[in-house]
């Protein structure tokens, strides 16, 4: 059997492609939450950056399609293993359940499935920008000039996306869900990999706990401050005046706009 | 003291099983668990009921044949002991103990507490042995093995394959057992020669048995009578992967003629 097929075929194997698939998607959390970041300077900050993406579309799309690729990868993989995992223990004791085991284990499919449908939600709420979803109304017509092109305002959607508190809670509670999953997760990667002794595990697990909570602060941080309206309320309060002009062609929107607010 | 006790019975693989309970008669606190179960057991022969069945052979934890799940851990309350070592005055009088059977789908089971664990000699029948003679004692002395690995070689041999990581694993895996196995001749100098070829049979075998795969929950090193670490799985993955990288061996055509 060539090296491929036995590593899709085999329990460790497919501990590999969990790892590594894991392991590259966290790089990128961390790539994008540095990127995300920018939110708290000037509005141009985030836009400039917006912008340069935006003007680099085989980059962009390369990246697009090779994070498609190690999602659908971790995620069939993971439910492949899970399904595997409960057909080897079918039957559960009476007396107790799985003694001595990492509370966060036990939760990594359910934190992974809010995960999947976080992202499924992120990408239609940010990325194709419906609408329909988002609680305030049409987010393409919200624009800015920069250097004087007239670009998308990025800006302008994060703060006004994030007064809606249900969008807020959301991205909140899909962060706390990745906590759990990368505490153990990060650690569980090197573990998989064999990257571990006994004088390293300990490190590890306190470099999982250190990174999974750090990436949490920083990604809670910007919804929560943005709600509180602590970054970005004026900024958000004259965008949505811009959405509102443009209302008077589309009357559907707007009254979509107003009930929240 | 006394103890109830509620006892998972089952008549043989192909029957249900269901839970019953017992009252102990007077125990003296001094008693093994496993002593316990023969008092109690004399007690149900004596009435003509079917004593409960379950397993033991050495009684001083070395032999792995001791199994039995007590109040949702392996190998009952303590740390680093089995059944046979675990002693009534663990318990308070007047307890009610949930005993059950090992649970997985590659260890089934065959009467009462009494599980199959073949599986596991399967798994070393695959690869779990040197194919060459290694000498007797005194040979051993003449190649010498780095301090370390000897250690490391010799924690990962105290496994008594009693599959108590498996019983405890959410998953039924069997990583811990394999990995023991897997280190503790990889590590040793006339383990060399077939390391490789080694791990791979012995984790295609685990598969094949139906084991799941590890998801790091750490319950099989909480309840290892020998206290095996997870360090140890981290090995048998490490050398999984050279493995793979490897390819199979060359095969050497004919002989020497
Ligand atoms: C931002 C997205 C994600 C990141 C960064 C991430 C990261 C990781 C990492 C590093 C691991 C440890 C790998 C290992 O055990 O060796 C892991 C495991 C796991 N992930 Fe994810 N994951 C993500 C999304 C998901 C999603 C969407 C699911 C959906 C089902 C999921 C399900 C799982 C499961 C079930 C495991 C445990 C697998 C096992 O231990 O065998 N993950 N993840
Ligand atoms: S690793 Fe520990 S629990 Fe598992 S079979 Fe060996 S001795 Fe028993
Ligand atoms: S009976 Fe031999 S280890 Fe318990």
């Amino acid at each position: 059997m060539s090296i491929v097929s036995v590593i899709f075929k085999s329990s460790i194997g497919k501990k590999y492609v969990m790892a590594g698939t894991g392991a590259l998607l966290f790089l990128f959390v961390i790539g994008h939450l540095v990127g995300n970041l920018q939110v708290f300077g000037p509005p141009e900050l985030i836009n400039t950056y917006a912008h340069f993406l935006q003007s680099k579309p085989a980059m962009v799309w390369g990246a697009r399609i090779g994070l498609l690729v190690l999602v659908v990868l971790h995620v069939t993989t993971a439910v492949q293993l899970s399904i595997a995992n409960k057909a080897a223990r079918p039957v559960t004791y009476s007396g107790g359940e799985a003694y001595g085991s990492a509370w966060q284990s036990r939760y990594m499919l359910m934190s992974g499935i809010v995960i999947a449908a976080f992202i499924v939600y992120h990408l239609a709420h940010f990325t194709a920008r419906l609408p329909a979803i988002n609680g305030v109304g049409d987010f393409t017509k919200i624009k800015t000039v920069l250097h004087g092109e007239i670009v998308p305002d990025v800006y302008a959607m994060m703060v006004l996306g994030f007064q809606v508190w249900w969008v807020a809670l959301f991205y909140i509670v899909a962060q706390a869900l990745l906590f759990i999953h990368l505490g153990h997760g990060i650690a569980s990667a090197f573990q998989s990999f064999g990257l571990r002794d006994h004088v390293w595990w300990p490190r590890i697990q306190f470099l999982a706990k250190g990174a999974s909570i750090a990436i949490f602060i920083g990604y809670a941080l910007i919804p929560i401050s943005i709600y509180m309206r602590v970054v970005g309320s004026d900024y958000a309060g004259k965008a949505a005046a811009q959405l509102k002009d443009s209302a008077s062609v589309q009357p559907a929107v707007a009254t979509q706009g107003k009930e929240t607010h | 003291m006394k103890v109830k006790l509620k006892v998972w019975r089952q008549k043989n693989r192909n029957t249900a099983g269901e839970f019953r309970t017992y009252e102990s008669p007077a125990l003296n606190e001094n008693m093994s668990f496993l002593e316990m179960l023969d008092v109690v057991n004399e007690e149900l022969a004596n009435k003509g009921e079917d004593p409960i069945a379950f397993d033991h052979d050495c009684r001083e934890g070395i032999c792995g044949t001791c199994s039995l799940v007590i109040g949702g851990k392996p190998h009952g309350p303590h740390r680093g002991v089995a059944t046979c070592q675990t002693y009534m005055r663990s318990f308070r009088d007047g307890d009610t103990i949930v005993v059950e059977p090992f649970r997985a789908k590659a260890f089934p089971i065959i009467k009462d507490l009494v599980v199959d664990r073949k599986a596991f000699d399967r798994i070393q029948h695959a690869g779990g042995f040197i194919s060459v003679r290694t000498g007797a004692a005194p040979d051993a002395n003449s190649i010498p093995v780095p301090k370390e690995n000897a250690d490391l070689a010799m924690d990962a041999a105290q496994c008594i394959g009693c599959g108590a990581c498996v019983a405890a694993c959410k998953n039924a895996s069997a990583m811990l057992f394999v990995a023991a196995k897997v280190s503790h001749l990889g590590l040793l100098p006339q383990g060399q020669p077939e390391r490789f070829k080694r791990v791979k049979a012995m984790v295609t075998q685990m598969d094949a048995e139906g084991f799941g795969a590890c998801t790091v929950t750490g319950s099989c090193e909480a309840v290892c009578p020998k206290e095996i670490s997870l360090d140890f799985i981290a090995r048998m993955n490490r050398d999984y992967g050279v493995a793979l990288l490897k390819g199979e061996p060359k095969q050497i055509a004919g002989g020497v003629g």
